[in-house]
């Protein structure tokens, strides 16, 4: 295989077939906290592609000089100080979003997936990898976010970035932007993806076994 | 002063679980609740970290950061990953027995977000000394509270006959779910602290 069909592959497997939250279940934490509104699920998403670009980077680059047994100290210390630069911007140019993210800007250094994408992926690959899987990870993590954000803040508020959809007569699903909603929809989206995974499996195994089955659900 | 106190023990024991209402602390919360025993030891290591940080926490807001706020992140996860470093230790030498139990997620309890979140909520909120470790205990005694119930649920549910499709993390969602939603029935309780 080619450098950049592999440089594509890495990229493109973080958006869906290894998507961070709904495959991997990594990064729990800010995917339900942030996600009662579409705004602050996208800022909360791109902080952490941000994060997990530049850690990325920077650990594949020094991944021949970091001895192994302080390794994972290390990371968290770069992790921490790109978290660092991340809360400081917010804080100067978007102070409303950053005040509603409260501790969850600082919080994206104990995220699990970037931990983990740096001592399963960067540590191991070269720069130009190491960036394509980050950006692939960091697009599928803010996709997901995305996605829990505007389903919960159209059943829970009624409306998509702040303006309303339904007119005044729409009463407000509220718990969906309240804790129990958010853990409420993870569940029922990751549902659906092991239904569709279950199925393809269903049609792969009818292929493979061309005798007509009947009554299989 | 105790009335208040007493509000903050209670408001992060249940009106504002660190889990069930902050997110916090979902990795080991998912990972870990399959069995009750583990649940409860592993809730218990953690509590004891979670003291000793708002501890150390309490000392760095009052002496080191207002010279270097820029640091606050760093020192932080430092004292943390020293903390988990040291009990991960003083088990291994008081009770190999519990270590071998606990195995990976010991370390991992550095990675746990609800004890830096509780350093930053404790530097936010302006707790002093008494208030910052009445609220660590009622934290890490909650979140040990999370994991029990969840643990019992899971393994009442393993037992039940579910269909395929919502075996495994679906289904365990769904039931943190309703969990968090009985705990919402907390609110208000002692004029909980918000």
């Amino acid at each position: 295989m080619s450098q950049s069909d592999r440089t594509a592959e890495e990229l493109l497997k973080g958006l869906w077939k290894e998507n961070p939250t709904f495959v991997q279940v990594l990064g729990m934490c800010p995917a339900l906290a942030v996600t009662n509104s579409a705004v602050n699920a996208i800022v909360m998403g791109l902080a952490t592609l941000f994060v997990l670009v530049a850690s990325s980077g920077l650990v594949s680059m020094l991944r021949h000089f970091i001895p192994k047994q302080v390794r994972i100290s290390t990371y968290i210390v770069i992790i921490a100080t790109f978290v660092s630069v991340a809360d400081l911007v917010l804080q100067a140019t978007l102070p409303v979003v950053h005040k509603e993210l409260g501790a969850f800007i600082p919080l994206i250094v104990v995220n699990c997936l970037i931990l983990g994408r740096q001592e399963a992926f960067a540590a191991k690959n070269t720069v130009k990898l190491a960036i394509a899987d980050a950006i692939g990870m960091g697009l599928g993590f803010t996709f997901a976010l995305t996605l829990l954000g505007v389903v919960r803040e159209i059943l829970g508020s009624g409306s998509l970035f702040g303006m309303a959809l339904f007119g005044p007569n729409y009463e407000p699903w509220v718990v969906m932007i309240l804790p129990p909603g958010g853990f409420i929809m993870l569940g029922l989206i990751l549902l659906v993806f092991s239904w569709v995974k279950q199925r393809r499996q269903a049609r792969q195994a009818r292929q493979a076994d061309p005798a007509p089955k009947v009554g299989v659900a | 002063m105790t009335a208040n106190l007493l509000g903050i023990f209670i408001g992060s024991l249940l009106v504002n679980n660190f889990v069930l209402s902050y997110f916090l602390g979902l990795c080991p919360f998912f990972g870990v609740s399959g069995k009750l025993q583990t649940a409860f030891r592993l809730g218990m290591a953690s509590t004891f970290v979670m003291v000793v940080t708002s501890l150390c926490a309490s000392l760095l807001n009052t002496y080191v950061l207002p010279y270097a706020p820029y640091l606050r992140l760093i020192s932080f996860i430092l004292v943390i990953a020293s903390t988990v470093q040291f009990v991960e230790m003083a088990i291994k030498k008081l009770s190999p027995a519990l270590f071998k139990a606990l195995g990976i997620f010991l370390p991992l309890i550095t990675t746990n977000c609800a004890i830096l979140g509780l350093a930053l909520f404790q530097t936010s909120r302006g707790y002093n000394l008494i208030q910052g470790l009445v609220f660590a205990t009622g934290a890490g005694l909650g979140f040990t509270l999370a994991l029990v119930l969840m643990a019992g649920i899971r393994e009442e549910s393993e037992l039940a006959d579910q269909p395929a499709v919502v075996r495994g993390t679906a289904m365990t969602l769904i039931a943190a779910g309703l969990l968090s939603l009985a705990f919402m029935g907390f609110a208000g309780l002692f004029g909980g602290e918000a």
